[in-house]
């Protein structure tokens, strides 16, 4: 039997702002438990919140890249449920009147297709405190420092029908939302949370199956294997005669399983109401231009650009314009050399490789693009070659200093004197007479062979055209 | 619309509230009041009117993007019954 999966995403990001959504508490992250969480924060009697305007302003921009109807009058209403890490017995949310709306993003799958993907919404919502259950003689430590920190909750269509799908939607996202600023995005620290409903159903149904919702999921590489694990799990259960049961489940990235998480006598019931203590929200047309007018340039426009104006392919504009400041980086280069195909190899192979290796962020790359754009340079002016860049640019990995000064000291500039290329290829002729003569009797395969010899010779400093000209001369008139 | 007994202790479930079984009773004929009042009004025609959200006619003002508040851990954990490591203690929760 032939299955069909459908999954919707629930992300929840947290907004980089510097204070909270209602207080003016700070909001960094891994502060001593408690320092960051002040009266409104604990919920003392008498206290009221007041919006972070920054907060509004995150949401408005994030609708506005998914091109969402922004909601003119959002309006703020309590979810009440009680957990001690919730002192106000209440998550201050909104319902009916979220400040974005339906919108719809793109994404590109490994193949190069392209799907869109719709946005229910996207709300502003408060985050709960942490709790820690270990350790403190059958009681529970909180710690509310995160409490009241803004968040955007990003609803998804039930539109994405594979888990490297929902893969590609929550990358993208991630782009987007590192784009405009909004968030750091990092999934480790709980910057950016993902909750993943899905369902299956026989190929061809237009009904959708009963859901589980998998909470818990911290990592782009664990939502592919929580939802592989959990959608098989609903088709064994049903070819097995079962029936999938509504409900959340934790995903167990050491187990790579999913189990129940909630064993409640009764459904979740949040009773929603209004927020008495907060007035609704209006923006104007006026308000949402001078949010448009400061956007920057987006993932996909980026990447189109890349192929029209730097002349780059699909794939390697897509890799480099998949982080922000990867392609800043990448347009600095080009900046500083003048050859944006040069540039592209460089960044996405070397540069790439060398971060990767140190598991480095391009943020703290050891080799600035003006460095990497002046190596590139002193290729194209026949200073070095491109087999000695790589030398180079592992030197000034090493911090070893700039372009001109690793040549200078190690003495890698390009030899292109003639007269010294010729003596090295009088020299490589005269070591390898078998070579010279087979050559010579028509087998031009061994060309290539005294060329690296001549290259080795020369410590890889020869100009490799000049070479190859001199000793194809030589040996033609020989 | 009515409530039985069985409403009336998951409500109170919900909301932490205990109720003697004495009080259940009288508590589902309040509720029910309460409940016929809320039939009455909603058989109002209420097409034409936007929802209200707040009964003032006036929207939030917004607070710039500062730090104002400052670690006053010690004076607030000293009203808590009990605090361990700067964490605030509580009956275990976890399931």
């Amino acid at each position: 039997m032939t299955w069909e999966t459908v999954i919707g995403l629930e992300v929840h990001v947290q907004l980089a702002t510097q204070s909270k959504l209602f207080s003016g508490s700070p909001t960094k992250f891994g502060a001593e438990p408690n320092t960051q969480a002040n009266i409104y924060d604990l919920a003392l009697p008498g206290t009221l919140p007041v919006m972070n305007k920054e907060v509004l302003r995150m949401a408005v921009s994030f609708g506005l890249a998914i091109d969402a109807e922004i909601g003119k009058r959002s309006v703020f209403d309590r979810k009440n449920y009680f957990y001690p890490d919730l002192p106000k017995g209440y998550q201050v949310s909104q319902l009916d009147f979220p400040t974005v709306g339906k919108g719809s993003l793109t994404i590109e799958m490994e193949d190069g297709t392209e799907k869109v993907i719709g946005v229910t919404r996207a709300h502003i919502e408060e985050d709960a405190g942490k709790s820690l259950h270990e350790d403190f003689q059958g009681m529970t430590g909180i710690d509310l420092n995160r409490a009241g920190t803004p968040l955007l909750e990003i609803v998804s269509e039930p539109d994405l029908r594979s888990a490297k799908e929902a893969v590609a939607y929550l990358k993208k996202l991630h782009s987007i939302i590192l784009y405009l600023g909004i968030s750091d995005g990092n999934m480790a620290q709980g910057s950016m949370r993902c909750d993943a409903n899905v369902s299956v159903r026989k190929k061809g149904e237009t009904e959708f199956g009963t859901r589980a919702e998998i909470k818990n999921i911290n990592s782009f590489r664990f939502v592919e294997k929580a939802i592989n694990h959990e959608v098989e799990r609903q088709i064994d259960l049903i070819e097995d005669g079962g029936r999938v049961v509504q409900e959340t489940r934790l995903y167990d990235s050491e187990l790579n399983e999913t189990r129940s998480m909630r064993s409640k006598e009764v459904a979740n019931d949040y009773r929603y109401f209004p927020e008495p203590d907060l007035l609704p929200v209006v923006i104007d047309d006026d308000y949402i231009a001078a949010v448009q007018a400061t956007m920057p340039e987006l993932p996909n426009a980026k990447r189109a650009r890349f192929v029209s104006e730097h002349g780059l392919s699909d794939y390697d504009a897509g890799v480099l314009t998949a982080d922000r400041a990867m392609a800043e980086y990448f347009e600095t280069v080009v900046t500083t050399c003048g050859d944006a195909k040069l540039a592209a190899n460089w960044v996405s192979v070397d540069l790439l490789g060398l971060l990767n290796k140190a598991d480095k962020g391009i943020a703290e790359s050891p080799v600035s693009p003006e460095q990497l754009g002046t190596l590139i340079a002193r290729i194209k002016d026949n200073t070095i070659s491109g087999k000695i860049a790589k030398t180079v640019f592992e030197a000034m990995a090493e911090g070893e200093g700039d372009v001109d000064q690793i040549i200078e000291n190690k003495g890698l500039k390009q030899v292109t004197d003639t007269g010294a290329l010729e003596s090295l290829v009088d020299e490589v002729i005269t070591s390898n007479p078998d070579q010279v003569e087979q050559f010579r009797s028509g087998k031009e395969q061994v060309f290539g062979y005294l060329v690296g010899q001549a290259m080795k010779l020369s410590k890889g400093k020869a100009n490799p055209g000049q070479v190859n000209k001199l000793l194809r001369e030589k040996l033609n008139n020989g | 619309m009515a409530l039985d007994k069985s409403d009336v202790e998951k409500i109170a479930h919900l909301a932490r509230l205990e109720i003697n079984q004495a009080d259940t009773q009288e508590v589902t004929q309040r509720i029910s009041n309460i409940l016929a009042m809320i039939d009455q009004m909603q058989s109002i025609d209420t097409d034409s009117v936007d929802p209200m959200a707040h009964p003032f006619d006036a929207t939030q003002r917004l607070r710039e993007d500062e730090v104002t508040e400052t670690n006053q851990r010690e004076r607030l954990q000293r009203i808590s019954p009990a605090t361990e490591q700067g964490l605030f203690l509580v009956p275990k929760v976890i399931e």
